[in-house]
Order: structure tokens, then C-alpha cells, then sequence
């Protein structure tokens, strides 16, 4: 659970890789969206996205943030436009719900294992009540030849 | 061999009726998980948009034009609620300052505009996923004056159903959607006779 909380946490506090320094316009291309075509701006060459890499590299030269960038972007195109969601607000979502899903996951099958351990230590050894005494009878034939 | 696990001289076997449990129960979620997706798909299909209004006036129907609001790029500035121009037969054109058929259409346009303004005929622009200043200056380039709003977000084009750009509509002083929708330049000579049939049944005229 401790590594699920540090997981959660260094998602949510993890820089951009273009956060802090000047903005590199590879980077920006990596994660921001073409319009028309939904791949990254790396990857395409729409009429779009060439207009939107010319943008990047005026506002880079301008002396724009990378995250002052990506706003402007937003607020022309909506949160669309960024390739990954932004880790606030409802998009958290996002995020939290595949982690979610995980730490869920692992709390059954942490409780599922917990649950036939204990059984199996609470079973008496006799517990012929559980199989019918033809499928019991079946099973011991079928142990004794495996055995042999 | 799992066998081995349980039961009387195998303890673990008594564990059966847990796991078979288990195993009911991830059966159960993974079938209603499937049909989960297929009522998903179906509602998908039933209320979905589908094709938008593009869709529906291709199959013989006069939908309703779908309304918005949205920030104008022109001179007046402000916001334009599309229901706010019923009353007004409509030419509605979706274009982007990065699409050269727009910018070859452009003129017949703005001519298309000065010539029926006097019959209050409106043409609006819907520049979408484009720069706004990239709008305004695609407007004044080309000497555009017809109303023009930004939808940078392309939020119009689903319910609109348009697939491209430019892509043109024609609506009615009911606010319904007439002739047959235009896409690509409306000044090519394929599109010209549509273009021009729309722009009669739009202004409610005789054929």
C-alpha cells in the first residue's frame, strides 16, 4: 500500500521533462496533439501541425515556459490538445483511476489469499463433507495412480 | 498438479468450493462487463450522434441546425449564439485558416454575402482548430465581413457531422437545415449549382 501511496505521489509531483529550464521544442512536440490527426506534433506533418510547431518555436524564442506554452495551447484548443491529461481536476481521474483499479486489485487478491490460507488452516483434515463420495472415491483413485 | 494441494490427506483441496466461488464470481463480472459494452454500443448506436446533422440531412431529412455559442473573431467582437439568428435564412461555413480550398472559396463567400444581405441572408464563418489571431488574419487577408466565430476546439463539428473543411450548410429562416451540405470549396465547379440551390432554399424562395 506504501508503494502504491509513493507511486500515486511521484505521479502527481513529477516534473515535465521541460519544466524548470528553456523549453525544448522536441520535447513540447512529444506532448502536444495534432488537431486533425490525434498522433503527436512529432509525428505529424498536417497542414495543422505545422502551423503548431511554427507557434512552439515563436514562443520558445519569445521566452515563453513550456508550461506557459502548453496553456496558451489549451486555451485555444481545449485540454485535447495535450497528449498526456493534465494531473489536476477532474482529468486526475485519469491517473487515479488506473492506480485505483491496481490498489483494488491488490486488496482482493491479498484478501482472497488471506481467506484460503486461513481456511486451510482452519479445515480439519478430514473434510470429506466437501466432496461428494463419489467424486472423493474417484480422486483417491485417480491420487493412488499418480502416486504409484 | 493443483490436486495435490488439498483435501483430507490433501488439506488444500478443501479449498474447492473458495476458489470455485471466486471463479463464479470473475465469470459473473467478466460477462456482465461484456454486456456492459455491448448496451454501451447499442445506446452508441440508437442515441449517438452518429453522423451529426450532416448524417440526417443526407438521409432526407431537415434536422434542426445544432445551436452554439461561441466567441465571434470579427470586428463586433463578443459572443454569437447561433439560435440567435433564427428568423434569418443562414449559410454556415466550416473552414480553417490552414486549409487552401477555404482560402480559394473565400471571395464567392463574401460575395455571396453582399449580395444577399439585403434579403437577410447571413453568412457565418465557423473558423475551427486554428489559431484565432491566424482567423482574423485569414478575415482581413481575404477581406471577409460576415460574421465569423472561433471554435478552436472543433467542439461544433459532431453534432454538425462535418467531416472536413470547408464544409458548407445551408439553414433555413426555421432554423432547419435545407439542401444538400457543400463539402469542399463552394466556388468549385461541382459544388456551384448545390451552392446556389441551397442558397435558394434557404431564403424560402420559389424554384
Amino acid at each position: 500500500m506504501r508503494f502504491l501511496v509513493v507511486a500515486v505521489a511521484a505521479l502527481l509531483l513529477a516534473p515535465g521533462a521541460t519544466a524548470g529550464g528553456r523549453p525544448v521544442q522536441a520535447d513540447l512536440e512529444a506532448e502536444i496533439v495534432c488537431l486533425t490527426c490525434k498522433t503527436t506534433l512529432d509525428q505529424s506533418n498536417a497542414p495543422i501541425a505545422i502551423r503548431m510547431k511554427a507557434y512552439i518555436r515563436d514562443r520558445i524564442a519569445a521566452g515563453d515556459s513550456a508550461a506557459a506554452i502548453k496553456a496558451q495551447l489549451v486555451d485555444q484548443f481545449g485540454p485535447g490538445v495535450l497528449a498526456e491529461p493534465p494531473k489536476t481536476g477532474f482529468d486526475l481521474l485519469a491517473w487515479a483511476l488506473p492506480l485505483g483499479a491496481l490498489a483494488v486489485g491488490v486488496v482482493v487478491v491479498g484478501a482472497l489469499a488471506w481467506t484460503w490460507s486461513r481456511r486451510g488452516d482452519d479445515e480439519p483434515e478430514a473434510s470429506g463433507g466437501v466432496l461428494d463420495p463419489d467424486l472423493e472415491r474417484r480422486l483417491d483413485d485417480e491420487l493412488d495412480r499418480f502416486e504409484d | 498438479m493443483v490436486v495435490l494441494a488439498g483435501r483430507s490427506r490433501y488439506p488444500g483441496l478443501c479449498r474447492r468450493g473458495v476458489i470455485g466461488k471466486a471463479r463464479t464470481v470473475g465469470q459473473f463480472v467478466a460477462v456482465a462487463a461484456v454486456v456492459g459494452l455491448f448496451v454501451l454500443f447499442g445506446w452508441k448506436l440508437v442515441f449517438g450522434d452518429g453522423s451529426g446533422a450532416s448524417g440526417q440531412l443526407t438521409s432526407g431529412d431537415s434536422p434542426v441546425a445544432p445551436d452554439f455559442t461561441l466567441p465571434r473573431i470579427d470586428a463586433k467582437g463578443g459572443n454569437l449564439t447561433f439560435a440567435s439568428l433564427r428568423g434569418k435564412p443562414v449559410v454556415v461555413n466550416f473552414w480553417a485558416s490552414w486549409c487552401i480550398p477555404c482560402k480559394d472559396e473565400a471571395p464567392a463567400l463574401q460575395k455571396t454575402y453582399e449580395t444577399y444581405r439585403s434579403q437577410g441572408l447571413v453568412v457565418l464563418g465557423v473558423d475551427a482548430k486554428d489559431f484565432r489571431q491566424d482567423g482574423k488574419r485569414f478575415m482581413r487577408r481575404y477581406g471577409i465581413t460576415y460574421p465569423v466565430v472561433a471554435d478552436g476546439r472543433g467542439s461544433t463539428l459532431g453534432k454538425w457531422g462535418v467531416a472536413g473543411f470547408p464544409e458548407t450548410f445551408f439553414v433555413n429562416r426555421q432554423g432547419h437545415l435545407v439542401g444538400s451540405v457543400i463539402q469542399g470549396g463552394v466556388d468549385l465547379g461541382r459544388n456551384r449549382e448545390r451552392y446556389a440551390e441551397g442558397i435558394r432554399l434557404a431564403l424560402g424562395s420559389p424554384k
